[in-house]
């Protein structure tokens, strides 16, 4: 049995915290350094604005947005490990309270949804556990910005509406967010299992790397087939026009009910910040 | 492209009704944050019949919460925050002063008309180039609810800092584009 201890990792979520919140992805940045030359309007200079930004945040180790999130944490572990040394939950929170002390890190969390009181050290985090075969221990740390989470929707679709009604939803979510998602957004899209995995799903599909397709060819000739459509709105960079709306559709699939066809759709801003690791 | 028009605070009536939408300029002077609480905490005031934490005229309202100043900077990452949680207050604002606001994306009817009827402006600046933006902030200071953190309202001096006209005084939107 492995041992890994909670100081370690508290330090790794930390460390991940920060990074998440000062660097962008390489696959963003060649993206949007790509889409640049394409756009003569006003998208293209917010492009060049946001390629600026995200040079300044990284060598002076600023958050590439004021908005340093809500943190959504995935562990996976391994079934042969133990964590010595104190709780695992408490361990994670800590290293959320580290990396926003010492990063200067926004505090955006309150303690109750309706009193809003700030809790002043961006605790608690989400945690997802997930318990795998072997002795590893991978965390992704996801500090969730909700302009874009707030233009997120979930819908119990039926199986009469099909693929159509899929893609109608996600449109639809996409062109009522418009400009408040914070444009060009990644698309992340759960479908199927239950009202609570398909939102699941919906954000794991954020974490996925920019260009990688759905396994299946079938959806990921939806995800190509949306992403063409949703950039065809004109919504643009920041919403004030341009060809680069969304940067990626990203699906995730899961087995249903025979009555049921549950449709969760999470966006991520043009930061869409994430950083994983091992230990 | 033409040169980008900077305006200074206070803003005038004759500065407002000369801007159009779509149009890009450069903000120099005075801008005061307030965002979710904040606005909460101004209409329980504003119906206690209270003064207001700051001058409504002429200033402009930014809906932004920043994140810390780092040691040796004024103040940390900033832009805006979504215009439309605010929408809900927005027109009481307005009737009572406010004429200039800024923040990110669509707003509702109501306060467009508001902003038509009294001759206001509403700016959109650009969410998530935050540390671009601090560039443009010279000082920063907090000038009520400092207890809200991040949502204090702040006096922050500004140069240059780059906005876009999104509903200009005759209500005009640029996002029906």
């Amino acid at each position: 049995m492995r041992e890994i201890f909670v100081s370690d990792i508290a330090a790794k979520v930390a460390e991940l915290c920060v990074r998440a919140c000062v660097e962008v992805s390489p696959e963003i940045r060649r993206l949007m350094q790509a889409a640049r030359p394409l756009d003569a309007g006003l998208g293209g200079q917010v492009l060049e604005k946001m390629l600026l930004n995200q040079e300044i945040a990284k060598s002076e180790r600023m958050p590439i947005c004021q908005d340093t999130g809500m943190v959504v944490v995935f562990v996976r572990i391994g079934q042969d490990v133990r964590i010595v040394g104190g709780s695992l939950d408490e361990a994670i929170t800590d290293g959320v309270r580290m990396g926003y002390d010492k990063g200067f890190l926004r505090k955006s969390v309150v303690e109750d949804p309706i009193r809003r009181v700030n809790t002043g050290d961006n605790a608690p985090a989400i945690i997802h556990y997930e318990i795998v075969p072997g002795d590893g221990f991978h965390i992704t740390v996801s500090p969730k910005g909700f302009g874009s989470e707030n233009m997120s929707r979930l819908v119990m679709l039926v199986p009469a509406d099909g693929i159509e009604g899929i893609k109608n939803f996600v449109l639809e979510t996409v062109i009522k967010a418009h400009s408040n998602a914070c444009p060009p957004i990644i698309v992340g899209v759960g479908i199927g299992g239950s009202f609570e995995l398909s939102a699941i799903m919906a954000k794991k599909a954020l974490l996925r790397k920019l260009g990688e397709a759905h396994p299946d060819p079938f959806w990921a000739e939806v995800e190509a087939e949306l992403l063409v459509k949703i950039n065809e709105t004109n919504i643009g960079p920041a919403g004030l026009g341009g060809r680069l709306t969304a940067m990626a559709v990203h699906i995730n699939t899961y087995a249903t009910h025979i009555a049921g066809l549950p449709l969760a759709v999470n966006l991520g801003c043009h930061v869409n910040r994430h950083e994983e690791g091992e230990l | 492209m033409n040169e980008i028009r900077e305006i200074t605070t206070p803003l005038t009536d004759e500065i407002i009704q000369s801007l159009s939408c779509g149009e890009m300029v450069y903000i120099t002077g005075k801008v005061y944050t307030a965002r979710d609480l904040a606005h909460g905490r101004i209409m329980v005031m504003l119906d206690a019949g209270e003064a207001m934490p700051f001058e409504f005229t002429g200033n402009i309202v930014f809906y932004a919460g920043p994140s810390p100043a780092p040691p040796g900077k004024c103040c940390g990452s900033i832009g805006p925050t979504t215009a439309g949680r605010m929408d809900l207050h927005s027109p009481t604002l307005i009737a009572h002063g406010l004429k200039a606001m800024m923040g990110k994306g669509l707003r509702a009817d109501p306060v467009r008309a508001a902003i038509r009827a009294h001759g206001g402006i509403y700016f959109a600046a650009i969410g998530g180039v935050a540390a671009l933006m601090s560039k443009s902030i010279k000082s920063v200071e907090i000038v009520a609810f400092e207890d809200l953190g991040t949502e204090a309202v702040r006096l922050l001096e500004v140069e240059k800092f780059p906005a876009i006209v999104a509903i200009d005084s005759r209500g005009c939107c640029i996002y029906d584009r």
